[in-house]
């Protein structure tokens, strides 16, 4: 929310905690904010002992971000745009026609 | 005989000293005042000074702010390449050290010599964020000197002034301006398309007012075809030296300018996060250095319209100039820097 919409720190924690349904003090809370990141799919930090692989991460992760928080994420559009086209592609090329 | 006891505490230059609590208490009161004289702003109130007391009058090796209060740690300079590749670095910057934003950049760390391996960067950029979850920023120096000769094709101005060739050595700024101007908004523009989250124009003004100059020029390009981007401007120094001292930007002269000022003109540029330096004086102590840091920022943090996010590190931000800042000095200028200024990052 910074980055993107320039918001300070206290409109910034409110904005987000509101799109998240938690208070603002929580967004620091670790125990509660792994629950939220799990529920919404954000990505979590993984360690040999604690590995979530059905869990989305990275990229997988900023598309839910992007969808949850309403704010765009440049990364997630352009692999939008880089996906769809070259599928689109394929698919033109291996029917031979209008691929939609 | 003295009957206080000394608590240990910093020199600006990493020494650990033993003050007393009325020692601290005086140089903070000191630091503060030098500040309000020199950038003529107020002081720091008697309810900072004793909240800054409290934090460096402990003898903690650590300290915090209080939970729920925490704020963004934005981070220049992460991905060095230092255990692993620079992907894997950012990645070990988001997972164990719970970054909140990474930066991807190159060791030779200014826009010039990045301008020519730009594909390169893009690609390392593009990849990157494939793989991480935080937000990740491209950063570089504006770094105008490297336009001069021998590195540039300007005449070297930092020569031709103590050669009393003011004019001339203004000229070869104002040369310098447009190519710099040019190949940052190169490289922003290549970092967009590759995916990038935002750009950093770390240590903006290093090389005076035209540095500013060319920075701020450069990000109301930048803003005007990237409109969603993150930028931020990270300053050099606390006030803008004036190695011109004509140049001005949106009729106000650059030169002599101090945070809120440089904040003001990074706003109407077209920044979304600006980054405060006040660098430290070695011979003081830290907490002399904090108060004197946190008097000449609050103005800006007070009246900033985007996210300020003090530069808190090696000899700035009241933080020791050593090689590697002990964590008893980071964590109180930190946690100063939060408690008094309520800045929205560090």
């Amino acid at each position: 929310m910074q980055m993107t919409r320039g918001m300070r720190l206290p409109e910034a924690k409110a904005h987000v905690a509101e799109k998240l349904g938690v208070s603002p003090p929580d967004l620091s809370d670790p125990v509660i904010m792994n629950e939220v990141r799990e529920t919404l799919g954000f990505g979590r930090i993984t360690t040999f002992e604690i590995s979530h692989p059905t869990q989305p991460v990275a990229i997988e992760a900023k598309f839910n971000i992007e969808e949850v928080l309403g704010v765009p994420v440049n990364s997630v559009r352009r692999f939008e745009a880089r996906t769809r086209g070259c599928a689109q592609q394929n698919r033109r090329e291996r029917t031979g026609g209008d691929a939609t | 005989m003295d009957s206080e006891s000394r608590i240990p505490t910093r020199m600006g230059d990493g020494e650990l000293v033993h003050m007393t609590r009325s020692e601290i208490r005086a140089d903070l009161e000191a630091g503060t005042e030098a500040a309000a004289r020199r950038a003529k702003v107020p002081p720091l109130t008697e309810d900072e000074l004793d909240h800054l007391l409290d934090i460096y009058g402990s003898p903690a090796r650590f300290t915090g702010v209080d939970i729920g209060t925490e704020v963004v740690l934005s981070y220049d300079g992460s991905g060095m390449k230092t255990i692993a590749s620079r992907r894997q670095d950012l990645q070990i910057y988001e997972q164990w050290f719970g970054a909140d934003t990474i930066e991807l950049h190159h060791v030779d760390y200014s826009f010039k010599p990045v301008k020519a391996i730009v594909p390169f960067e893009a690609q390392e950029m593009h990849d990157v964020l494939l793989r991480v979850v935080a937000p990740v920023q491209y950063g570089a120096q504006p770094n105008l000197g490297l336009y001069s000769r021998p590195d540039g094709p300007v005449p070297n101005w930092a020569e031709l002034l103590p050669l009393g060739q003011i004019a001339e050595a203004r000229a070869a700024q104002e040369e310098a301006v447009p190519m710099a101007v040019k190949d940052m908004v190169y490289v922003c523009e290549a970092m967009h398309e590759a995916g990038a989250d935002g750009v950093d124009f770390d240590t903006s003004a290093a090389a005076g007012d035209a540095d500013f100059l060319a920075t701020l020029l450069a990000v109301e390009e930048v803003r005007r075809r990237c409109p969603e981007m993150g930028i931020e401007v990270g300053m050099s120094g606390e006030f803008v030296l004036g190695m011109h001292g004509e140049v001005e930007y949106d009729g106000v002269r650059l030169a002599g300018l101090w945070p809120r000022e440089q904040m003001k003109l990074a706003v109407r540029a077209g920044a979304s996060i600006f980054g405060p330096v006040v660098n430290v004086k070695a011979g003081k102590s830290c907490a002399w250095n904090i108060a004197r840091a946190c008097t000449i920022v609050k103005p800006c943090a007070r009246d900033a319209t985007i996210p300020i996010h003090v530069n808190v590190g090696m000899g700035v931000g009241g933080v020791c100039m050593t090689k590697y800042p002990p964590v008893d000095a980071v964590s109180r200028a930190s946690r100063a820097c939060v408690d008094i200024l309520k800045v929205d990052g560090l």
